[in-house]
């Protein structure tokens, strides 16, 4: 928050000002100097605010007519799909804008990871980010048991039993979990009020994730601290907004495709059947997101074990900014953790896969395979790699290496491509 | 062009997950069905939607329930859009119960537009003792409740044949080669001619099964046409803002790259 020194221009303005600085905040918001070699991948922080104010927005109305009861819970969706005025629309917009959300923050938390946006000076902001998508992770589950279909109940039933693990006092916290002896009604008026509560925070965390985003400024692709405002920057507004804008609508059109055309692919056949406590489904599978925690989770053979692994691989993220001790941010000056990042990504997406999968014969060995290098990557190779590699020289500025100021131009230029990256 | 091939890995990714699904609850390839409302404008079939209703009402309807419909539903848009008078017949020849009057009492009436579908059974318990046990699932959202939808009650309505020599069925156990498993509790239910359509369709066992299975589809998404409709409208208008913003966008960074 660098100009202080704003003034309004009418009277009434700087009145109002004097009193409560939002025009200060907002003249802030405009001028806040952006990096101008931002590319794409920088756009799903936009892209996500307008994910959890569509998830608001829509989980708001059908909480209008959404009745949390076991034994009118499916019904009222029912009611919703046929009944409401375009009940269909908002509750499709909702259920995919889960899947659509998830999407965007993996993107986004995979380019913090590609261009180490995670070290000093902005792990806050990297830590914030990894509460609000632990909490996106909980929202997320709980409204999916809310239909009360048979995929609902069932994973319900799994996840909480997961607490049951804990030693001496796991079945206490699992029966308080529930409010009873079995996933019933209590658990579901319990997760409806929780699942309308979350978002919320998410809202405020998301406010302070932003906020500290704007005390350091933004990361770059070349990962280096720029002077702000320069030549290396541009005001927010109109530069980003249109862009950020240009990107919302290419993910919209994405979106919409799944909501009018196939709305139903990304969730499971059998949660339209209503919750059943005596029939079991052949397959209990959580939603395409949390897979590859549920297939670290079922790598493990011991279910205490498991459950550790779970929640460690979300607790490596956060200490992550001290795992990587490497000091050039970007990996495009790193060319061995390029290497190492992708071979990442291929391990969450084969874990992704392995989650939906029988936790059996290959499959088992090759999740539990991924899961041991899942850990390999953060605990051993990144903190190696910090002092073992060795960089490619990094540039002192964006404009530099255009401007033929910069003595190893040749081998930047085709990678630092300024119009591409625009 | 590398971060198009990124995107199609995600999206890839996405698509198999869900291919992995399927794959895993059903062994046998389903029967493709062209179905009429597949595709980004695609529409129910009136006349088949109607047939469909028909073959649901004298065959399915005395073991399953649809109890989500209404009969209002049947005259309304982008259904069977049987005329109002049509769909007030229908529901006249059910009873339902009613009541308590002014004296207390429950009576029956025969059934309005606005009542729900009347169901075989009074109950789940009564459902499964005249059943031999099994349950005759609610088909208002069956079509969606199955792996393969449309293509997956067609494919089981069609699919059944006397089992291999290794397998043994017990009494009121079929063979059928799309159902999970194998064994299924409810006996072959269509047949060449077991009904007679009264729009002079000839009812082979095909016909009917394309038609109830579209009539299923539309008791499961009663507003699908809607919603092709307006996803039609929205992809179009989200494609020409698209280009818009795009070219804005140029203008108004054209103003940074010429300084550079």
């Amino acid at each position: 928050m660098s100009n202080h020194d704003y003034q309004p221009k009418s009277k009434l303005g700087k009145w109002f000002n004097d009193r409560l600085p939002l025009l200060t905040l907002s003249n802030h918001l405009q001028e806040y100097p952006t990096p101008k070699n931002l590319n794409y991948w920088w756009t799903f922080g936009g892209i996500l605010t307008f994910c959890l104010i569509t998830q608001i927005v829509t989980g708001v109305i059908l909480g209008m007519h959404y009745i949390a009861h076991a034994d009118l819970a499916f019904e009222s969706v029912e009611h919703i799909m046929r009944d409401v005025n375009y009940g269909w629309l908002i509750r499709y917009v909702h259920a995919n804008g889960a899947s659509m959300f998830f999407l965007a923050v993996y993107i986004h938390i995979f380019r913090a990871l590609y261009y180490g946006s995670y070290k000093s000076p902005r792990e806050v902001i990297w830590i914030i980010g990894m509460i609000i998508y632990f909490l996106m992770m909980a929202t997320a589950f709980m409204g999916y048991v809310l239909p009360w279909g048979q995929m609902s109940f069932w994973g319900a039933t799994v996840i909480t039993n997961l607490f049951s693990a804990v030693p001496f006092i796991g079945e206490s916290i699992t029966n308080w979990l529930w409010g009873g002896y079995a996933v019933d009604n209590p658990t579901l008026t319990r997760f409806f009020s929780l699942h309308y509560l979350l978002p919320f925070l998410i809202l405020g965390l998301v406010i302070l994730h932003i906020w500290a985003l704007h005390v350091p400024g933004n990361n770059n692709p070349i990962g280096i601290e720029i002077k702000k405002p320069s030549n290396d920057t541009v005001p927010f507004h109109p530069y980003i907004v249109i862009k950020d804008l240009f990107a919302l609508i290419l993910f919209l059109i994405v979106f919409a495709f799944f909501v009018f055309y196939s709305p139903n692919i990304l969730g499971h056949a059998d949660n339209y059947i209503e919750a059943n406590p005596m029939v079991t489904p052949a397959h209990i599978v959580p939603e395409w997101y949390l897979l590859p925690f549920y297939a670290i989770l079922r790598s493990v053979p011991d279910k205490l074990f498991g459950v550790i692994a779970m929640f460690a691989s979300i607790f490596v993220l956060v200490i992550l900014p001290w795992l990587d001790t490497s000091k050039v941010r970007s990996a495009i000056f790193r060319p061995i953790y390029k290497q190492f990042y992708w071979f990442l990504v291929a391990d969450v997406i084969i874990l992704g896969y392995m989650g939906a999968m029988p936790a059996e014969g290959t499959y088992l060995i090759i999740a539990r395979v991924a899961t041991v290098y899942y850990f390999l990557h953060f605990l051993v190779i990144l903190p190696v790699l910090g002092s073992k590699e060795k960089t490619l020289d990094v540039p002192l500025s964006i404009t530099e290496p255009v401007l033929g100021g910069y003595p190893n131009q040749a081998k930047t230029k085709d990678k630092l491509n300024i119009k591409e990256s625009l | 062009m590398k971060k198009n091939i990124k995107l199609l890995f995600l999206l890839t990714f996405l698509i198999s997950i869900n291919n992995a699904k399927a794959i895993a609850e059903t062994s046998q390839e389903l029967l493709k069905v062209d179905w009429s409302f597949k595709s980004f404008i695609g529409k129910f079939d009136r006349a088949s939607l109607q047939r469909g209703y028909q073959v649901y009402n004298e065959v399915c309807a005395s073991c399953h329930s649809i109890k989500y419909l209404s009969y209002r539903n049947l005259a309304e848009k982008g259904g069977p859009e049987f005329s109002e008078e049509e769909a007030k017949a229908i529901a006249s020849n059910f009873e339902v119960v009613d009541g308590p009057d002014s004296t207390g009492e429950m009576f029956t009436r025969s059934a309005r537009l606005s009542d729900k579908f009347v169901m075989p059974y009074a109950n789940e318990e009564e459902a499964k003792s005249t059943n031999g046990g099994a349950y005759p699932p609610d088909m208002s959202v069956l079509v969606k409740a199955r792996a393969g939808g449309a293509d997956y009650i067609y494919s089981l309505l069609l699919g059944y044949e006397d089992p291999p020599a290794d397998v043994k069925l017990d009494e009121g156990v079929y063979y059928n080669k799309y159902m999970y498993g194998n064994k299924i509790k409810m006996s072959a239910p269509l047949s060449d001619g077991l009904i007679e359509y009264s729009d002079g369709t000839k009812a082979t066992t095909e016909q009917m099964a394309k038609d109830v299975v579209s009539f299923l589809m539309w008791a499961a998404e009663p507003h699908l046409e809607q919603r092709h409709k307006f996803g039609f409208r929205v992809l179009i208008y989200l494609i020409i803002i698209s280009v818009l913003v795009y070219f804005s966008m140029k203008k108004i960074w054209s103003r940074i790259e010429s300084k550079v």
